[in-house]
């Protein structure tokens, strides 16, 4: 679902230093709403310091997610979030909010099952309702080829401890009464991927409730604080200058998407990333009828409807390598006629808008964390299309690289020096379109 | 929807090419090191700007051409009928 349109940042985020925020409660809400007092400001505004202990760049989930466990487990609070925008304004509100565990790789399925497990108590963690709705997740197979690859994804899964099986067609009927499943469909469906922990989630209020945190912790976060060069000397980050004045700081750390490689350009670090768009859209609200996540890797689609009863409707990447944000109407179209093959009741249903991101697609489509050949500036890039679901175990491994100056086991596999070694971590197969 | 200029079929529509994305000099498999032939597979330039790539029209005359084109307001500048093989260096692309 698109947030930047109507998300609150204006109002949460742009206050003046205000005291710090109150814990949330049902309590709360109740006095709240009989005294009509204003709620506090989610997190303060700051004036730029001339030194931190770390400055992140970026404030969507990766960069707010690695403050605020960088706080939290490891005691560092002297931290800086810039953002060139707003916070969550990227790729954290522009993505379809689905969350999922059922990679290919062990890696990348260890990966992942650690952030389903942190967004599941992630709450309570934070004292912000994130509305994670565990729905199930279906991955259609409409040939011979993606079925075999769906048992291999399910046995690989079950073998990590992760909740996944193959179901033929009248087990997708039932948890989806709307489907196509005769073998009259253009694209027949043979059986799906079922998922049950995966879901959605209000990507929105994950970004506010990581931020809100991070700030109880005083961690400060600039917005509209563009950062313009990396300070480098003999090999080791000092700082970074920005639009609004320059920073020293020991350590950098790049948690941007989109743009990762305008500011690993300014380090003088070479990654293999390179920017696509990605496209989504969003029907008009119908009462709900649609339970579970539905994804087609054959038809470049995948479906859900959220707590409004709107059905959000993501693809694959354009095309051609692009910044560009402009949508385009060989999507719709390509869009609309997919969801009607799996979906033909769904005819009369109006979109109300499009929109893009840009997504920094990797050879592997596995990410690049860690250290990086400049000394203190790390990196936690190369999300493609599966950024959002990763936010917490990548600010938790992050933090944890950054204060042990140490690369966790969980991202060893991630580092930048794969690409020059030969040990890629093929995850197309999982992450291409599925998701 | 952007168009291409094609060198052989003028502007046509760009879901009839296929993106062969940016060139380099291949390396010589003979010669070449495992490192050299990976660096020219995987590491790209991203330029936000003023970008030289490939294109294949597999939809027209199954040609392949080079053009420059503006990779956020997809201006595009035609090059010649030969395909783009400048080396690999970092940071080449003209940034806004």
């Amino acid at each position: 679902m698109n947030g930047y349109e109507r998300n609150g940042s204006s109002r949460n985020g742009h206050g003046s230093n205000g005291k710090r925020s109150s814990r949330y409660s049902a309590f709360s809400l109740l006095s709240h709403g009989l005294t009509k007092k204003d709620w506090p400001l989610a997190w303060r505004k700051h004036d730029l310091a001339k030194t931190y202990d770390v400055v992140i760049i970026g404030g969507g989930i990766h960069g707010l997610a690695t403050a605020y466990y960088l706080a939290k487990n490891h005691g560092i609070r002297n931290v800086a979030v810039l953002d060139k925008g707003y916070l969550g304004g990227g790729g954290s509100g522009r993505n379809t909010a689905i969350l999922r565990s059922n990679y290919l790789t062990p890696e990348g399925i260890r990966f992942y099952d650690r952030s389903v497990k942190l967004y599941e108590g992630l709450a309570a963690d934070l004292n912000f309702n994130v509305m994670f709705s565990q729905r199930g997740h279906l991955t259609l197979a409409h040939n011979d080829a993606s079925l075999r690859t769906m048992r291999w994804r399910a046995e690989v899964n079950k073998i990590q401890g992760v909740d996944s099986d193959v179901i033929d067609p009248q087990a997708i009927k039932k948890l989806v009464p709307y489907m196509d499943v005769t073998d009259e469909a253009r694209y027949p469906i043979l059986g799906a991927l079922y998922h049950p922990p995966g879901g959605i989630i209000r990507h929105d209020a994950v970004v506010w409730g990581y931020a809100r945190a991070a700030d109880a912790y005083g961690v400060h976060m600039h917005q509209q604080t563009e950062v313009t060069a990396i300070d480098v000397s003999d090999g080791q980050v000092t700082g970074v200058q920005t639009n609004r004045g320059a920073i020293s700081a020991p350590i950098v750390v790049n948690c941007t998407a989109g743009w990762s490689t305008l500011i690993t350009d300014m380090a003088g670090v070479q990654t293999p990333i390179q920017t696509f768009p990605l496209q989504a859209a969003v029907t008009e609200p119908v009462r709900p009828f649609l339970d579970t996540v539905v994804v087609s890797g054959t038809l470049h689609v995948y479906v859900s409807q959220t707590d409004r009863g709107e059905l959000v409707f993501g693809a694959s990447v354009d095309p051609f390598a692009s910044y560009s944000m402009r949508g385009s109407l060989e999507f719709v179209e390509g869009l609309a006629g997919h969801v009607l093959e799996l979906m033909p009741p769904l005819h009369k249903m109006r979109l109300l808008r499009q929109w893009s991101g840009l997504c920094d697609m990797t050879p592997d489509y596995s990410p690049i964390m860690g250290p990086t050949p400049v000394n203190g500036f790390y990196v936690d890039v190369g999300w493609g299309t599966y950024g959002f679901k990763a936010g917490p175990v990548s600010g938790e491994a992050m933090a944890e690289c950054i204060a042990r100056q140490q690369t966790p086991e969980i991202i060893s596999a991630f580092g930048l020096a794969r690409f020059t070694d030969g040990e890629l971590v093929g995850e197309k197969g999982a992450a291409a379109v599925g998701h | 929807m952007i168009e291409l200029p094609c060198p052989w079929c003028g502007p046509r529509n760009v879901s009839e090419f296929r993106y062969a994305g940016e060139g380099g000099v291949r390396p010589d498999p003979d010669t070449t090191t495992p490192a050299e032939w990976r660096r020219y597979l995987y590491m790209h330039r991203n330029p936000l700007g003023w970008t030289k790539e490939n294109w294949y029209h597999g939809s027209g005359c199954r040609k392949y051409f080079s053009l420059e084109r503006h990779t956020e307001t997809h201006e595009m500048r035609a090059r010649d009928t030969s395909i783009d093989e400048a080396p690999l260096t970092e940071n080449a692309g003209d940034t806004r």
